[in-house]
């Protein structure tokens, strides 16, 4: 027994090393820094959260939260709700999207299929990157301008779409160039070789082609302009009741409804608040799910 | 419906760049041509110069005639469009349309074109899906994407779509370099049936399969880099092979390239 030889062990020395002490050292150290960043991260995230959720639920689960206005209530009068706020934020969205969406991918059309290196494509991009970096205010002042200081028209939420327009634009055309640019031209030839014409091309087969990630882009870039608040202080008024009338009265948002009752002082004022917020974040969510819905829907298939 | 393409003193450029030199050839009806020869020589650019699709590409341009039964597809008055419903083209990696079903890939031709009703439509998928030997493979799935199919079932579905709209004659691109043996043979067995109703123009790096499939082989190569490529000679395949004219044609074929 006392002269077993171990046949286990290798006779040379193996070819491969185990991981060096340094690299392991290493990776831990980047492994914690990352940790930590994520973690950094998502302090503030759930912060916000946590704060708006805890603040604004007790006003969401009112039975008259989702079904009535504030309209004849007195500032610190509990009760009612933000459904004329939720209409105005969603009119004024829908007709931002209605008019936005079509240009938008009408130029990023004409830059990815007809313009591409002409000097007017070039100038297009020019300016849509410009368009990109106009902050809200800017824009809904510069609608100011032309709307109602030159045309003399009133202030309504129609022109607070129009400013909206102004910011949901760029975002349109930029996602929809990357989705078109990213089509195969192989397919485009493909097209063609069967003797279909140009135009017929881009409609039947380059858009369905896109059309997922197209429709992400969109409805996106919606979400966010719902939210911005600049546009809606400038050129529109706030309004307690309920207004379906997009060119003409005062119209309320989830956004001027928060501005508003921020200078409420009474609980009844915090509530609607923090209701308005949590109520904002929550139509947004559900624009951003039914992005994901429906590019996943419209994805192409390969079963 | 086959017709014969005759190349009369063709000069192909991008732009300032002189890519192909004085090409004359002749390609009979319901044959098999082969263009072969190194990369960069052109042989390509000719084929797509055959249904105009190298106007894809911005500067590009032609000089000289291309005659399909003696008509200039490069006639003032021609539509680019009607050429390539008349000669259509199978590519190099197979290209089937991600968002249609196998049945509308097939018919989408016709149907982007904008005719015939439904069930005349699927009268044609069925016609040329078994022209093009995959009928038995797909019957049962018709209406499943066509990008779940094998690579070689995807390019017998490329071909079943080009013949669906009934073209004069077919030009392929290098069908086969991206399948394996098995697939490549399925195809080489599909151009030699397609050829009882096809006038057809291949373009291969194979030569056993230049050798195989093809009625008459073209020669094409580069006096050296950066000059045009040019034919250097045509005949009919068996002669092509074993007994060239020209001797640059000669070494190409018997390995000694250069």
């Amino acid at each position: 027994m006392s002269t077993t030889i171990d046949l286990d062990k290798a006779a040379t020395a193996p070819t491969f090393t185990g991981i060096s002490a340094g690299r392991k050292a290493r990776n831990s150290l980047a492994t914690v820094l990352m940790t930590l960043a994520f973690l950094v991260a998502l302090v503030p995230l759930v912060w916000v959260i946590w704060t708006v959720v805890s603040q604004g639920i007790a006003a969401i689960v009112s039975s008259t939260w989702w079904s009535q206005s504030l309209n004849g209530l007195l500032a610190r009068q509990e009760g009612g709700g933000a459904y004329h706020a939720i209409v105005g934020t969603l009119l004024q969205g829908l007709v931002c999207a209605i008019i936005a969406t079509p240009i938008g991918i009408m130029v990023a059309i004409y830059l990815v299929e007809y313009g591409a290196g002409t000097r007017l494509a070039r100038a297009t991009t020019f300016m849509v990157d410009i368009l990109t970096g106009v902050p809200s205010i800017v824009a809904a002042l510069f609608v100011y301008a032309v709307w109602i200081s030159i045309f003399g028209l009133p202030r309504s939420a129609f022109a607070v779409s129009l400013a909206l327009v102004l910011l949901m634009l760029p975002v349109v055309v930029r996602s929809t160039e990357e989705m078109l640019r990213i089509v195969p031209d192989d397919l485009r030839e493909a097209s063609y070789a069967l003797g279909v014409p140009k135009w017929k091309t881009i409609v039947k087969v380059v858009i369905p082609t896109a059309l997922s990630g197209m429709l992400t882009g969109i409805v996106l870039a919606l979400a966010r302009v719902m939210g911005e608040t600049a546009p809606v202080l400038i050129l529109v008024a706030y309004a307690p009741y309920i207004n379906f009338d997009i060119f003409g009265g005062n119209m309320a948002s989830l956004p001027l409804m928060m501005t508003v009752e921020r200078s409420n002082p009474t609980d009844a004022g915090a509530d609607r608040l923090w209701g308005a917020a949590i109520t904002l974040i929550l139509i947004i969510t559900i624009f951003q799910l039914l992005a994901a819905f429906l590019s996943k829907v419209t994805a192409p298939k390969t079963k | 419906m086959a017709k014969r393409l005759d190349l009369k003193d063709v000069d192909i450029y991008y732009g300032k760049f002189h890519a192909v030199d004085s090409v004359s050839l002749a390609v009979p009806p319901r044959s098999v041509t082969a263009f072969i020869g190194p990369s960069g020589c052109g042989k390509s650019t000719v084929l797509r110069t055959l249904n105009r699709m190298h106007e894809v590409i911005p500067g590009a341009r032609v000089d000289g005639e291309i005659l399909l039964d003696g008509e200039n597809i490069y006639g003032p008055s021609v539509d680019p469009v009607s050429v390539r419903r008349t000669i259509g083209m199978v590519f190099q990696r197979p290209n089937p349309f991600p968002t249609m079903s196998i049945r509308d890939n097939v018919v989408a031709g016709l149907k982007l074109q904008g005719r015939k009703g439904k069930k005349e439509l699927d009268e044609v998928a069925e016609r040329a899906l078994r022209g093009a030997n995959l009928w038995n493979e797909v019957k049962d799935r018709l209406a499943k994407p066509g990008g779940g199919l094998s690579g070689g079932q995807q390019q017998r579905l490329c071909i079943a779509r080009a013949i669906a709209v009934q073209p004069d004659v077919l030009l392929m691109d290098e069908p086969c370099s991206a399948l394996d043996p098995i697939s490549t043979l399925a195809i080489e067995d599909l151009i030699s049936e397609l050829k009882a109703d096809y006038t057809i123009v291949i373009v291969t790096h194979n030569m056993q399969q230049a050798a195989r499939v093809s009625d008459q082989t073209a020669f094409f190569n580069l006096r050296a880099t950066g000059e045009p490529g040019r034919l250097v000679e045509i005949d009919d395949t068996p002669k092509m092979f074993s007994n060239p004219t020209e001797q640059a044609t000669e070494d190409y074929i018997s390995g000694r390239f250069g």
